[in-house]
């Protein structure tokens, strides 16, 4: 089966999907990104969409179930380059996705995470203990 | 998915905008799901169409599962009998120009979206 290769820059998971999401690859890719978050103690996952000509509700869902249990595991995930053709067919589904942060590419989705980074190693006390 | 590729080839013979095409492709990616999931497997058909100078694209789904006893229902978003979030079909509508459904229970399902340009 097709997987989806995950990098590790930092504190951050790096996914590019580059390719038609079939279902079982995006399975896979939720399954795969929750052990690398154990695995790796990531902070962020960063997931680029910009080569998705379509995502519909099952991708759409998987995307937000990737977020979920992401949070769960103490990491915050960012999809980046979302098409405009795209969001306004993500609109017109009914889709919202929630509980998914966005950002309009790579970059400014890795200083949210970054930004999130720096927060956490300034908390209050975090040096106290 | 296949459906994908044969749907975005029609929708650009028919010259549909960028946004119709993946408004097309996306609601015949729901229906495909569907016919999989709830019908067992079925029949494609996609077609490009001409009438005079409107040009759009046409795909017809066909499956011969359990049928839909309650189509009003399950074109309600969040109504699902399966493991999604219950928008495709009221999705796949409101993304198309055209939509129409026949229904059996215990007989099958029939579903035709059309978008123009």
């Amino acid at each position: 089966m097709d997987r989806i290769p995950v990098l590790k820059i930092g504190a951050a998971l790096l996914v590019t999907i580059q390719v038609d999401l079939h279902d079982s690859v995006a399975m896979a890719l939720e399954e795969d990104l929750s052990n690398l978050i154990v695995k790796s103690g990531a902070k962020g996952v960063l997931i680029d969409i910009s080569a998705l000509e379509i995502v519909d509700s099952f991708i759409g869902r998987t995307l937000a179930n990737i977020a979920s249990v992401a949070r769960l595991l103490d990491a915050e995930t960012v999809v980046v380059g979302m098409r405009p053709a795209v969001a306004i067919t993500l609109v017109e589904l009914g889709l919202s996705l929630p509980g998914v942060r966005t950002a309009l590419n790579a970059e400014r989705g890795m200083a949210l995470i970054q930004a999130r980074l720096s927060d956490s190693y300034g908390e209050p006390g975090a040096a106290g203990f | 998915m296949r459906i994908r590729q044969l749907v975005r080839a029609a929708a650009l013979q028919a010259g549909l905008s960028l946004v119709d095409q993946t408004k097309i492709i996306t609601a015949a990616s729901e229906l495909a799901r569907n016919t999989l999931d709830h019908g067992g497997g079925g029949d494609a058909e996609v077609q490009f169409l001409q009438e005079g100078v409107r040009k759009g694209v046409r795909i017809a789904f066909e499956d011969h599962g359990p049928g839909i006893p309650d189509i009003d229902r399950a074109l309600q978003p969040g109504f699902t009998t399966g493991r999604g979030m219950g928008l495709g079909l009221g999705g796949a509508r409101q993304l198309s120009n055209e939509f129409s459904i026949s229904s059996e229970v215990g007989r099958g399902t029939r579903i035709v979206i059309a978008r123009w340009k």
